[in-house]
C-alpha cells in the first residue's frame, strides 16, 4: 500500500506530477488552483527528481512553453483554471496540429468572463469539443475525488504519449479545495535524455548523427496535403474513440433512470442516489470518466434495455447533456439538472429534478 | 564562354565559397533583395563552425521566415505568432546542454510576443535571439509593424505613419538590454560584405555565449530590407535603409558581457 | 458508520483546522474521510464553514445539505445552520456571542463554554481544541490516540511542543460540555 495523507485536490495532483515523472511543470497562479504550483515551488523538484518548476509570466506563456517541452519529448503539463484555459486555446490549437504529448489540468470556476471563483462545470463544450481552431480534440479525463487527481496524473501522461496528443484532466473548485484520504503512488523515475530520444523518435532534441533533422509544426501551406494531415488526425480521433471510452456505472443492472454526472456532480449524485433508492426509486449512475471520448454506444445500450429516462447532472447550464441526447437519439425522455455560476448544487435538489423533470411527466 | 570553359573553373581547388551543409538544397521562399536568406547562412555557419549541428534545436516564428524550417538543417519548431521565447525557455531548461535558438521578425517579437520577448530577457534565459527588423509585415502583405519608422507609408499607414494616431517606433533592442538578464545584445545587418562580416562575428558570439553558459540572453538585431514590402528595388531598398532605418536603429553591440557599452 | 459534520464559525476560530484534525484522526483509524471548506451559495454570509465526513464506506457527496452533527461558534451559523441538523441529530455550539439560542426539539443540543476556557488556560489558539474535546465526549467517534496522531500529521514538526497542550485542551472540553437537551 502507499503512502497515505490528507490533501487537497490541487496538492494531490502536484504531488502525482512530481510522483509521475514529469520533467517540467510551467504554469500562473489563478484561483481555485493555486495550490498546485504553491505545493511544486514548496517540494523543490528540482531536488527530488530534477523536475523543472517555472511560472511563467502568463497562461499564454505557460501553454507556449509545453509547445517547446513536449516537442522535444520530455513530459510537460500546465495547470490553470477557466479564464487561463481560455486563453492557452490557441496554444492548444498548435499542439493538437503539432501532435504533441501534453498534460493541462483545468480546475474549473464559474463563468463566463472573470465570473467566481467557486466550483462549476461549465467549460465542458470548450474542453471536449475543441476550444480552439480547427478541426482537434483533447483526451479529458474527469477526476471525481482527490484520489483520482492523483491517480488520472500518470493515466494522463500515457495516453499523451501513446497517441501524440494533448490531454486534459478537467477538475473543479470542489475537487481541487477539498481534502481527502489519497494513497499516494511510487515514484515513476524520469526518463533519461537517452531514453527520451529513443522512445521518441519524432521529438526535436537535437538532430541525430548521422539521420534527418526533424520539424514539429502545425503548418502546411498546401491545402492538399493540410487535408491530408487532418484526415490522419481523425483517423488518430476514432482510434481513441474505440479504445479510450472510459466510464464506472454504479446501481445501474436494476435502474428505471439513470444520472448521467461527472466530477463532482458525480459525487453528489451518488447521495443522491442513496436517497432516491430509500424512497423506493430504482436509480442508478452512469459516471463519465472520459468526457471525450464520451460513451455514446454505452448510454444508447442503456436506452436500448428499458431505462425510462436520464438526467444530466452538471454545475452548467447544459452542455454534457446534448451528448446524452445524441447517444440517446430521441428513444426515451433526457433532461438537464444544474446550478449555474459557481453554485454547487446539493443531492437533495437532484433528487427533486429527478422527480419533477423526469418521473413526474 | 564554352562548356568545357566552365568545367574547367569548377574545380575543388578553385572553390571560393560554399553553402554550409546545414541550409537544405530547397530554393529559399523570400523574395530577391531580401536579407533573410543571408541571416539564415550566417547562423547555421555559425552553428557548423562551432560543430553544434546534432545539439541544436531552432524556433521558427510567424512571418515571412515562418518556413524557417525549411531551410535550416537542424531539428526545428515552428512557434505560435510571438511565442518562441516561451518555446525556447522551456527547450533550454529542459535539455540545458542543448544550443537554442529564436529567429523572430519585428511583428512578432516586438509587437504579439513583447511579453514573451521581456520576460525570457527578464529571466535570462540561456538562449539566443536573433530579431529580424525590417520595420513592417512582409508576411501578410505590408501593414506597419511595431518598428515601422515615422512618416513610413505601409498597408495600414497609407498616409505615413503619424505618431499621434499610430505611437512611435519601438526600439525592443534597447529597450531589453537595459534587463539585468540579457548579457549580450547587438544591432547589425547583412546588406554588405563587411555587414555581412560583423554580423556573423556578433552572431558567433551570441552563440558562444551560450556555450559557455553566459549569464543571460544574447540578443541580436538584423536590421534588414523588405524590398517588396516598401515598395523598391532591392538596391534602392538598402540606400533607403541606410539612410532612413539605420539613425533609428544605429548599428553596433549595445551590451557585452552584460555591461551596457552604449 | 457515517458521521456527516458541519463546523461553523468566524475566519480565526479554527474551524478549517479543527476539520482537518478530525479528518486526520479518521484516517489514523482507516475511515474515509472528507473535509470540503465553505463553497456555494453559504459562502457569502462572512463566516468560515468545512464539511467533514468520516465513514467506514466510500464517501458519497463532500457537499451537504443535512448533517448528523453541527458544530456552531457564531450567530450567523446559529441563523444558518441549526434547521440542516437531521431529527435525531446533533448541535454542540458555543454560547459565547450566541444571542438567540437553538430551539429545535427534534435533536440533541450540547453547548460548550470553550471561549471562557480558552481564556482560563490563557491561550486562545486552544478554542478550537476545547469544542474538539466537548464533540468527542458526545460522540466518540475517534479514539483519542488517533486524535493524537492526527495532530501530529496536520501540525508541521516545529509545533509538535504543543501537542501536550492540544491534549490538555481537548479533554478540558470533554469535562466542560453540558447537555442543554435531548430527544430522549
Amino acid at each position: 500500500m502507499g503512502e497515505l495523507r490528507l490533501m487537497k485536490g490541487n496538492e494531490a495532483l502536484a504531488e502525482a506530477i512530481i510522483r509521475a515523472g514529469a520533467d517540467g511543470y510551467f504554469g500562473y497562479p489563478i484561483t481555485p488552483q493555486s495550490e498546485v504550483i504553491e505545493y511544486l515551488t514548496a517540494e523543490k523538484p528540482q531536488e527530488r527528481t530534477g523536475m523543472v518548476v517555472l511560472q511563467a509570466e502568463s497562461e499564454v506563456a505557460s501553454i507556449n512553453m509545453l509547445y517547446g517541452g513536449g516537442a522535444t519529448g520530455k513530459k510537460v503539463v500546465t495547470s490553470s483554471s477557466s479564464p487561463g484555459i481560455s486563453l492557452m486555446q490557441e496554444g492548444l490549437s498548435y499542439i493538437a496540429g503539432a501532435e504533441i504529448p501534453v498534460l493541462v489540468v483545468n480546475v474549473v470556476r464559474g463563468g463566463p468572463g472573470l465570473g467566481d471563483i467557486q466550483p462549476a462545470q461549465s467549460d465542458y463544450f470548450q474542453s471536449t469539443k475543441g476550444g480552439g481552431h480547427g478541426d482537434y480534440r483533447l483526451i479529458v479525463l474527469a477526476p471525481s475525488s482527490v484520489q483520482e487527481m492523483s491517480d488520472f496524473v500518470p493515466v494522463a501522461f500515457d495516453l499523451a504519449f501513446k497517441y501524440r496528443n494533448p490531454v486534459m484532466i478537467l477538475s473543479d473548485g470542489a475537487i481541487g479545495q477539498m481534502m481527502e484520504k489519497v494513497e499516494l503512488f511510487d515514484t515513476i523515475p524520469r526518463l533519461t535524455d537517452e531514453e527520451v530520444k529513443e522512445r521518441y523518435p519524432w521529438a526535436t532534441n537535437g538532430k541525430p548523427k548521422g539521420g534527418e533533422r526533424r520539424i514539429i509544426t502545425s503548418l502546411d501551406l498546401d491545402p492538399a496535403k493540410m487535408e491530408e494531415h487532418n484526415r490522419h488526425l481523425q483517423e488518430k480521433y476514432r482510434k481513441i474513440e474505440e479504445n479510450e471510452v472510459r466510464y464506472e456505472e454504479f446501481q445501474c443492472d436494476d435502474a428505471e433512470y439513470i444520472l448521467v454526472a461527472y466530477g463532482s456532480s458525480a459525487r453528489i449524485a451518488q447521495k443522491a442516489i442513496q436517497l432516491l433508492r430509500e424512497k423506493g426509486v430504482k436509480v442508478g449512475l452512469l459516471r463519465l470518466i472520459t468526457l471525450w471520448p464520451f460513451p455514446y454506444k454505452r448510454i444508447e445500450e442503456l436506452a436500448a434495455k428499458g431505462v425510462k429516462g436520464f438526467l444530466a447532472v452538471e454545475m452548467s447550464a447544459g452542455q454534457m447533456v446534448e451528448d446524452v441526447q445524441l447517444a440517446v437519439n430521441g428513444k426515451v425522455k433526457v433532461a438537464h439538472f444544474g446550478r449555474l455560476g459557481g453554485i454547487v448544487h446539493s443531492p437533495e435538489e437532484v433528487v427533486e429534478a429527478l422527480e419533477q423533470k423526469i418521473i413526474g411527466e | 564562354m564554352s562548356e568545357i570553359a566552365i568545367k574547367d573553373i569548377i574545380k575543388t581547388e578553385n572553390l571560393v565559397y560554399k553553402k554550409t551543409k546545414l541550409m537544405t538544397d530547397k530554393p529559399l521562399s523570400y523574395c530577391p533583395g531580401c536579407g533573410h536568406g543571408t541571416a539564415h547562412r550566417l547562423i547555421m555557419e555559425v552553428i557548423e563552425e562551432l560543430g553544434k549541428e546534432n545539439d541544436t534545436i531552432g524556433i521558427a516564428p510567424v512571418g515571412c521566415s515562418v518556413l524557417a524550417y525549411e531551410f535550416m538543417n537542424v531539428d526545428m519548431q515552428e512557434a505560435a505568432h510571438g511565442r518562441a521565447p516561451a518555446l525556447a525557455t522551456a527547450i533550454k531548461r529542459l535539455w540545458p546542454d542543448k544550443v537554442v535558438f529564436t529567429y523572430q521578425g519585428d511583428g512578432d517579437l516586438a509587437a504579439i510576443g513583447t511579453a514573451e520577448t521581456i520576460h525570457a530577457c527578464n529571466r535570462g534565459e540561456k538562449i539566443v535571439i536573433i530579431f529580424i527588423n525590417n520595420g513592417i509585415y512582409g508576411m501578410t502583405g505590408g501593414q506597419m509593424a511595431p518598428t515601422t519608422l515615422v512618416g513610413m507609408k505601409t498597408s495600414t499607414s497609407p498616409y505615413g505613419r503619424d505618431v499621434s494616431l499610430m505611437g512611435n517606433p519601438l526600439k525592443i533592442t534597447e529597450l531589453v538590454a537595459q534587463l539585468p538578464g540579457t548579457y549580450f545584445v547587438s544591432r547589425q545587418a547583412v546588406h554588405t560584405p563587411s555587414a555581412v562580416r560583423k554580423a556573423k562575428k556578433a552572431i558567433r558570439k551570441a552563440f558562444q555565449n551560450q556555450l559557455d553558459d553566459a549569464p543571460g540572453i544574447n540578443f541580436v538585431e538584423v536590421v534588414s530590407n523588405c524590398n517588396s514590402g516598401w515598395k523598391m528595388t532591392p538596391v534602392d531598398s538598402n540606400i533607403w535603409m541606410e539612410e532612413n532605418m539605420f539613425p533609428y536603429y544605429p548599428l553596433g553591440d549595445i551590451k557585452v558581457d552584460g555591461e551596457i557599452i552604449k | 458508520m457515517t458521521e456527516e459534520i458541519i463546523i461553523a464559525g468566524f475566519g480565526g476560530q479554527g474551524v478549517l483546522s479543527m476539520g482537518k484534525i478530525l479528518a486526520y484522526s479518521g484516517i489514523m483509524q482507516d475511515q474515509e474521510v472528507s473535509w470540503m471548506p465553505s463553497y456555494g451559495p453559504e459562502m457569502r454570509g462572512g463566516t468560515a464553514n468545512v464539511t467533514v465526513i468520516l465513514s467506514d464506506e466510500r464517501i458519497s457527496s463532500p457537499i451537504l445539505r443535512a448533517y448528523d452533527t453541527a458544530i456552531i461558534l457564531n450567530q450567523q451559523s446559529m441563523d444558518k445552520f441549526e434547521d440542516a441538523v437531521k431529527p435525531g441529530g446533533t448541535l454542540l455550539y458555543d454560547p459565547n456571542g450566541i444571542s438567540r439560542h437553538p430551539k429545535r426539539t427534534d435533536i440533541n443540543i450540547y453547548r460548550v463554554e470553550a471561549a471562557k476556557k480558552a481564556a482560563e488556560m490563557g491561550n486562545i489558539k486552544i478554542f478550537n481544541m476545547i469544542v474538539l474535546g466537548a464533540y468527542l465526549n458526545i460522540k466518540p467517534i475517534v479514539k483519542m490516540e488517533n486524535v493524537i496522531k492526527g495532530l501530529k500529521k496536520s501540525l508541521p514538526e516545529r509545533h509538535h511542543k504543543l501537542i501536550p497542550l492540544n491534549e490538555d485542551a481537548i479533554n478540558v472540553g470533554m469535562k466542560s460540555v453540558e447537555t442543554v437537551s435531548t430527544t430522549v
